[in-house]
């Protein structure tokens, strides 16, 4: 392949709220340009996992290349670049951005802007980008695109009158947004003599080839045999392979020039060390600094992970390893239980990230899990000036070496229909939200802004914004800073022992209503044994709430005879399945399920 | 070795029952009694130089059966099977379906014990269970069956049934120990699935009695029963001293039997294996016992560990740690010494002599013993 055109380059993204249809367009867009026939698609191409597809959000970057022929009778190579489509992924969004030059904007014909919508825009604009709006799903009944229109052009301000009005699931009016993007989106610039400035967007383990890197050719090129270095992470590799993005496929080609949109291999083992949002550059002539923007991501929430059989524990460290060769953001270290066992405490971007990584080490590795309750990482000012980031509430050090802690916050904006606006705000007090203010977007819909402790909002707080707003408030949000807090550890003791897999930090005002849902629900879960057992939630000696389990006083079958006999064992067996699920902690047997039902107390 | 026969006709299904039975015309039960003498012909060749010492016919309800169906099977079974001459036979039978000429049937072919469906002798009780007989009826039929010569009889008694108070069982318990059975099976109900009671307990709409008021029962029937003479030799069952049931004691102890008959199961040389439960396909291959038998299970040396402790167990007397050397081979200690410390530490499980035994709580709570003998 010669040299290309970077007149005939469009760099550009799909930008939505979940569900607006971002995937679905970009299907369409797939199969408009004829790359594959209709047969070959799987829905949602862009999608790779199994995972991505059921949840229908995407949670790794992609990338595609197409090629189009447009009205003016030019061939045009559109490099889409799919976005993942989460706020526990907002670094990643924004560097899948800075690859791009444009835009478009995807909003759902019926539904209107969304939090995310707003999020993802103000990131879009913030990068620079040329954003053009979509109104997509026409072909529903509810649909108001003129409404819409009005919408965007009133809150995000960007003109949106000649949107395209389609509907992706049906294909209808699919060209006019292909040629708006040859129209609307810039052609990318860069110097392809310069020297090598390329930003990672990407990055993706392949136990053949090493890492992929995924990355946009700023300035300068880019092919086999070039010496390239991360500027961040220093490391040095040649280049084996350079190539552009098939339908599902990598296609080598000689080189990648700027504007260009491809990938490297270099036989580079590790994904740490191709950090999305780090510069390669050409080691024997490097560009003078790297692209701004490179952050190292940590991560926000931590949990304990914990093999069901402790005899797999191998297999979950081998499976995390094999994981985190995909996932530069996904961090582990290994722990120890009392009640649990061997396992690792692992740290993620956001609850989705855990929720992801759980999925896919059951369904993938086929592992059976026990997860403790998430946390963030709070700070521990102790007396003798010492500082501890503390990620499992067992380490908490003696209250009376603590000086004080802090606890992480972030600004949320939640977008409402005005009926809810009462009780979503009821929910943020109840969470320790600040009130940071209120703008109505339209007469019916209003964002309310508020800050909240990390802590509270990681497990069920958006099961619960959505139970109350009957699924219609969305939720976007940034972590902003620390803040000191009066915080206590709440311990669980079943039979009087303290259960080390169940404590965890909260707020000393919450402390005492969630000590007895926890109790409550625990007792649920814990099926009568031999004895009565008492279950209490304490804060240090204190004891705040209590519960028993009524011992067992039956387990028996009346008949047992010659036709019985074989059904009877079966039976036998069963219940030893359900013993070997079990946790023994002193003499007490607590089912697996136990320690994961307590993460979602908010029964409203 | 054992016999059993299985009769799968009831006149009509109780409410609680889930066993293999049905109703069926005379011309359906005909055909099954000669599919069960072509299935007991065709299975006598296994059993040849083998002695049967019970026989057990039961049901479903075998008593619906017309006149002269048992005389004829029983006359079948004393020719191709070798007996005992002390040979157990029981039948049995719903006192709704019994009449003189049934008994005096039942006697003639050589059955020597009866095993009376009485369950309660409250009429409210008998009606909400679904059963077809009155108590009045019941003890018409128990004073013709003493009449027609049965000196072995056994009678069901059924414990927490719906509405029933402590006191209503204790009543129930009391009329029958005065009329004296050799015999009394005791047994608390049990909530089966696909029944009718399942339904309406799913429904909410069967008041049970409380676990407490069920266990009270229990407790209660072994010293009420003590009083007049009855001792309580498994779970369920109480008899007078040396009128245990053979038949079922032969299960608990792993002695071979042998099943015929619709769905019937069978151990033979270490091997269980179940009668199809399929009318149709029993009623043609009957006489081809191979092609009747599904599910056949080889038990192993650990099958047969595991079975000897939760079938053995289940009796008062427990089981025979020096009969577990002799047929295993191994000390049972060496098996199961971990856990025979831990139920004995919890009350579950004590030694008598060279005897292993359930305590009182052990056998309210015996699948919890049962399960830790599992591998």
């Amino acid at each position: 392949m010669g040299t290309i055109d970077q007149s005939k380059i469009r760099n550009f993204c799909i930008i939505a709220h979940i569900d607006h249809g971002k995937s679905t367009l970009a299907d369409r867009i797939i199969e408009k340009t004829g790359l594959l026939t209709v047969r070959e698609m799987q829905s949602q191409v862009l999608d790779n996992m199994d995972l991505e597809r059921e949840r229908g959000i995407t949670i790794k970057s992609q990338a595609v290349r197409i090629v189009y022929k447009a009205q003016d009778g030019q061939e045009y190579i559109f490099n889409l670049i799919d976005t993942p489509g989460h706020v526990d992924f907002n670094y990643e969004v924004s560097r899948s951005l800075a690859a791009c030059d444009g835009a478009i904007l995807v909003v759902d014909a019926a539904q209107g802007i969304e939090a995310q919508t707003l999020a993802n825009v103000y990131l879009a604009l913030d990068h620079n980008l040329d954003v053009f709006p979509v109104i997509n799903k026409i072909d529903l009944p509810s649909a108001e695109p003129e409404r819409v229109i009005n919408e965007i052009e009133d809150i995000i301000g960007i003109e949106a009158q000649d949107a395209p009005l389609i509907s992706a699931k049906t294909g209808q009016n699919i060209e006019d947004v292909l040629e708006a993007i040859v129209h609307r989106i810039p052609s990318p610039q860069g110097d392809p003599t310069a020297p090598l400035q390329a930003l990672i967007f990407d990055s993706l383990y392949d136990s053949y080839r090493g890492v992929i890197v995924f990355c946009r050719i700023k300035e300068g090129t880019v092919k086999k045999g070039t010496p390239i270095r991360m500027m961040a992470t220093g490391a040095v590799e040649e280049v084996v392979e350079v190539g552009y993005f098939g339908a599902g496929q990598f296609i080598p080609c000689d080189e990648l020039s700027a504007g260009m949109v491809g990938y490297i291999t270099a036989s580079i083992k590790n994904v740490q060390d191709t950090r999305v949002g780090d510069t390669i550059t050409d080691n024997s002539r490097p560009c003078a600094e790297p692209l701004p923007g490179y952050k190292k991501v940590n991560p926000m929430v931590y949990c304990g992970l914990y093999p069901a059989d402790g005899a797999k524990y191998q297999d979950l460290r081998d499976a995390l390893e094999k994981l985190q060769l995909n996932d530069a953001s996904l961090f582990y270290e290994p722990e120890t239980s009392i009640a649990l066992g061997f396992g690792f405490r692992c740290g993620f971007l956001g609850l989705l990230h855990l929720e992801i990584i759980q999925e896919r080490l059951e369904r993938e590795y086929n592992l059976d899990l026990v997860t403790t309750a998430p946390g963030v990482i709070y700070k521990v000012y102790k007396t003798n000036g010492e500082i501890i980031e503390l990620t499992n509430p067992s380490n908490l050090p003696d209250p009376a070496e603590i000086d004080y802690m802090e606890e992480p916050m972030v600004k949320a904006e939640i977008m409402v229909t005005t009926e809810f606006i009462g009780s979503i705000m009821e929910l943020c007090q109840e969470r320790r939200g600040q009130y940071q203010g209120m703008e109505y977007m339209e007469e019916t819909r209003a964002l309310l802004r508020y800050r909240l402790p990390l802590n509270e909002i990681i497990y069920d707080f958006f099961d619960a914004l959505k139970s109350r707003s009957r699924g219609y408030a969305s939720l976007d949000y940034e972590l902003d800073n620390y803040e000191r807090s009066n915080l206590v550890k709440l311990d669980i003791l079943v039979n009087k022992e303290e259960v080390d897999a169940l404590s965890f930090i909260v707020h000393a005002d919450t402390a005492y209503e969630r000590g007895r849902r926890m109790c409550e629900k625990l007792k649920e879960e814990i099926p009568r044994q031999l004895f009565e057992i008492p279950i209490q939630a304490a804060i240090g000696s204190k004891i705040i709430a209590r519960e028993t389990v009524k011992a067992m006083r039956k387990d028996v079958l009346a008949k047992c005879y010659g036709g019985d006999i074989t059904r009877k064992k079966k039976l036998l067996e069963k219940q030893k399945e359900g013993k070997k699920r079990m946790r023994q902690v002193g003499n007490v047997e607590i089912p697996q399920k136990a320690f994961m039902s307590v993460l979602k107390l908010d029964d409203k | 070795m054992e016999l059993y026969v299985h009769i799968p006709f009831c006149v009509k299904k109780c409410d609680y029952c889930d066993f293999l039975s049905f109703s069926g015309d005379v011309l359906v039960k005909a055909q099954y009694m000669n599919a069960l003498e072509r299935e007991l012909l065709a299975a006598a060749g296994e059993c040849e130089g083998e002695k049967v010492s019970s026989i057990f016919i039961g049901g479903g309800t075998p008593s619906t059966l017309e006149y002269g169906l048992v005389g004829k099977m029983m006359e079948t079974i004393g020719r191709a099977y070798s007996l005992t001459s002390d040979c157990e036979i029981t039948i049995e039978a719903n006192p709704g379906t019994l009449d003189n000429g049934k008994l005096q049937e039942y006697r003639a072919s050589g059955i020597n014990r009866l095993s009376m469906g009485c369950q309660s002798a409250t009429d409210r009780e008998l009606r909400e269970l679904g059963r077809i007989h009155t108590f009045d009826q019941f003890q018409k039929q128990y004073e013709m069956a003493r009449i027609c010569g049965f000196e072995n009889i056994n009678v069901d008694l059924m414990s927490g049934i719906p509405g029933q108070t402590v006191d209503n069982w204790e009543y129930n318990l009391r009329i029958i120990a005065k009329l004296g059975p050799e015999h009394i099976s005791a047994y608390s109900l049990i909530v089966e699935e696909e029944t009718p009671f399942h339904d309406r307990f799913c429904r909410q709409e069967l008041a049970l009695p409380s676990e407490e008021e069920e266990r009270l029962m229990y407790e209660q029937t072994g010293e009420i029963l003590k009083e007049y003479g009855y001792y309580q030799y498994e779970i369920s069952n109480y008899a007078r001293k040396g009128q245990e049931c053979r038949h079922n004691v032969g299960y608990w102890k792993r002695m071979d039997y042998l099943g015929v008959g619709l769905g019937s199961s069978s151990l033979r040389r270490n091997q269980r294996f179940h009668n199809t439960r399929d009318l149709k396909h029993y009623l043609t291959l009957a006489e081809k016992p191979q092609m009747i038998r599904e599910e056949v299970e080889i038990l192993d040396w650990q099958d047969q560990v595991e079975e000897f402790m939760f079938l053995g167990l289940r009796l008062t007397e427990g089981i025979s740690m020096k009969e577990f050397q002799k047929i295993f081979g191994k000390e049972i200690r060496e098996v199961y010494g971990k856990q025979i410390e831990k139920l004995k530490n919890q009350g579950l499980l004590d030694v008598k002599g060279e005897n292993l035994h359930l305590t009182r709580k052990g056998i309210s709570l015996s699948n919890q013993v049962f399960v830790e003998f599992l591998f």
